[in-house]
């Protein structure tokens, strides 16, 4: 073909439609781009017009530091029950997933044979499919009857013969139809793919290396695992673990049919019944307002308020994630 | 010409350097291999290797990529246990005990047998964890301090790094580190030191400071070094396994031996570069 100069100068000539072409495809993937943040704006700035007008209704102040939330009945709109509620159901649900779905990448990534990881992996993402709307349905239907079958207890923490000191008991009360304990459990077990997952991912990148020197050091493998491993994935792990947390506290479905609509402060001292008795999130709040059909109104603009502070926090965890696995990166050669 | 002079001339003297005559008096091996056979799978890595390697004296392995050598090296810590296909037959005895017998505990094995690799691996931990990473999973708890500094010292990395124990590994230099895996294996004070071509990853003035080590450390230690380089080989080693292509011990000798006059064609010619 060199033999004929024509054609290798043909060869090189532009093709103005692949030029014009390439530049539309870039246009559309610039637009879709676009579109999503264009989306989130547009969402901040609906949330944040309403919930200017119902700041201007009900102060700030007392939004952020009331401690009564009965916006209907009796128009009072104190933010503090609905946190406690969201913040004990995060609590709650943390200390079922962080522990399991860490420990369940583990065993995916350091114990687990390539084989059995095959099967196991994809199923516990399957769990991460499941509609929030069923594991709502599971908590009223088997996992509040099961606790009811056992509680209530009292736990006698001075035995008997020492009777002149009082004899302090530990009572642990019966589980309301609705309750936090339930909707804690489903919130939890929910999460628990996504600590899983995204951990895994962070201590399967771990280089092999690392396991290569923990063992030629006469390491086991559960010091490979824990002292060498997590450490080195500990940016990873965390991002799961507050990517999870930020779902857990916009989790609405759920924890509305388990744990009911009864904003509460937490009770003090018998921490217990925060556990058995019915509460109401921030996601709850807003569902109820949402279906009491009264459209416009204060009612209706502290929806807004409360979706704005919910986005807020969300957002400052998610940042917070990004810092933190910034932090721990490690940069391997 | 003692272990201690070379240690000093070693750079000069390079591939002039005699061996001591030590070698003749040998002393009992540490390790000792009887028809070794290593398969992976169909393929078989280790053909009936027979080899006994001494007390305290460096051994290097040489030999062409794919003959094996570090195939041998990971059965003599049972790191090969990690390769599921790998399958081990015959006989590898460690001061007398067969390291594949079924009582014996690989994780106990290893503390006693100590690895550098090829590509500096520390734990992205602070330069004192990583030197006192072996000593507490072993549970030592006393003067954890003291042995990180000795470790250290013995390494030649301390007085580069005395000011900054608490900064990470990952911040060192190729060869730091490499000198830092070294300490790390050797705090909790193994009997033998592996090295998986501890300086292939590293500039001329990294290897010639580790090349410097291993002259030191085998007053101490037993080292069986793999290398590529057959000029490393006759700096460093007090004895000398070819290993050629199909996993085959071909011959083994004292070094000087081994590179002035051996006795196979195949392994002068692999020397003299023919080939490999």
């Amino acid at each position: 073909m060199s033999s004929e100069p024509n054609a290798d100068r043909e060869s090189l000539q532009r093709n103005d439609t692949v030029v014009r072409t390439e530049r539309l495809y870039g246009w559309a993937i610039a637009a879709s781009a676009l579109l999503t943040i264009l989306v989130t704006v547009g969402i901040v700035l609906a949330l944040l017009g309403e919930a200017l007008t119902f700041w201007s209704a009900v102060s700030p102040l007392s939004f952020f530091t009331g401690t009564k939330w009965s916006p209907i009945i009796d128009g009072e709109y104190g933010l503090l029950p609905l946190v406690s509620g969201t913040l004990i159901v995060t609590v709650g649900s943390a200390l079922i997933a962080l522990p399991t779905g860490l420990a369940a990448a583990l065993y995916l990534s350091e114990y687990a044979s390539e084989r059995t990881r095959s099967v196991l992996k994809p199923a516990l993402e399957i769990l991460a499919g499941v509609p929030t709307v069923i594991y709502g349905y599971m908590a009223l239907v088997y996992i509040t009857p099961l606790f009811q079958g056992i509680l209530p207890v009292s736990i006698r923490l001075i035995p008997p013969g020492l009777e002149p000191l009082p004899a302090f008991t530990l009572v642990i009360p019966s589980l309301q139809t609705f309750n936090v304990l339930s909707a804690s459990i489903v919130v939890g077990i929910m999460i628990i793919p996504m600590v899983s997952s995204i951990s895994e991912d962070a201590l399967r990148s771990v280089p092999d290396e690392l396991r290569a020197a923990a063992y030629g050091l006469g390491s086991t493998k559960y010091d490979v695992s824990t002292k060498v491993v997590v450490p080195a994935a500990t940016s990873g792990i965390v991002a799961s673990f507050v990517l999870a947390l930020s779902r857990a506290i916009g989790e609405t479905m759920a924890v509305t049919m388990a744990m009911g609509m009864s904003p509460q402060l937490p009770y003090f001292p018998n921490v217990f019944r925060n556990l058995a008795e019915s509460s109401q999130t921030m996601t709850g709040a807003m569902v109820q307002i949402a279906s009491a059909d009264s459209l416009g109104g204060v009612t209706y603009e502290a929806m807004f308020a409360l979706g704005l502070t919910l986005f807020l926090i969300t957002l400052s965890m998610n940042v917070a994630a990004e810092l933190v696995r910034r932090r721990f990166r490690e940069v391997y050669q | 010409m003692s272990n201690q002079e070379s240690t000093q001339t070693v750079h000069e003297t390079a591939e002039t350097s005699e061996r001591p005559e030590s070698i003749q008096t040998p002393r009992a091996p540490a390790i000792e291999a009887h028809d070794l056979s290593v398969t992976y799978g169909s393929e078989t890595a280790l053909e009936s290797v027979d080899i006994q390697i001494p007390d305290r004296q460096i051994t290097a392995i040489i030999g062409p990529s794919g003959c094996g050598k570090s195939t041998f090296l990971r059965c003599i810590n049972r790191m090969n246990d990690r390769i599921d296909a790998a399958a081990v037959s015959g006989a590898l005895s460690f001061k007398g005990r067969n390291i594949y017998d079924e009582h014996v505990d690989p994780v106990a094995l290893r503390r006693r047998i100590g690895m550098v690799f090829q590509h500096p691996n520390p734990f992205p931990k602070s330069i004192y964890d990583n030197v006192a990473y072996g000593l507490r999973i072993q549970g030592i708890t006393s003067e954890i301090d003291a042995r990180v500094k000795l470790a250290l010292e013995r390494a030649a990395l301390y007085e580069e790094v005395s000011d900054s124990l608490e900064k990470s590994a990952l911040d060192l230099s190729g060869g730091q580190q490499q000198r830092l895996c070294i300490a790390r294996a050797i705090a909790v004070d193994p009997d033998v030191l592996l090295m998986d071509e501890p300086a292939s990853a590293l500039d001329p003035i990294a290897t010639a400071k580790i090349e410097d080590l291993i002259a030191e450390l085998s007053e101490e230690y037993t080292v069986v070094i793999v290398t590529h380089n057959m000029q490393q080989a006759a700096r460093i080693s007090d004895r000398t396994a070819v290993f050629l292509t199909g996993g085959e011990l071909v011959e083994y000798d004292d070094t000087e031996t081994i590179f002035e006059n051996p006795e196979h064609d195949r392994v002068e010619d692999y020397i003299t570069g023919k080939f490999g």
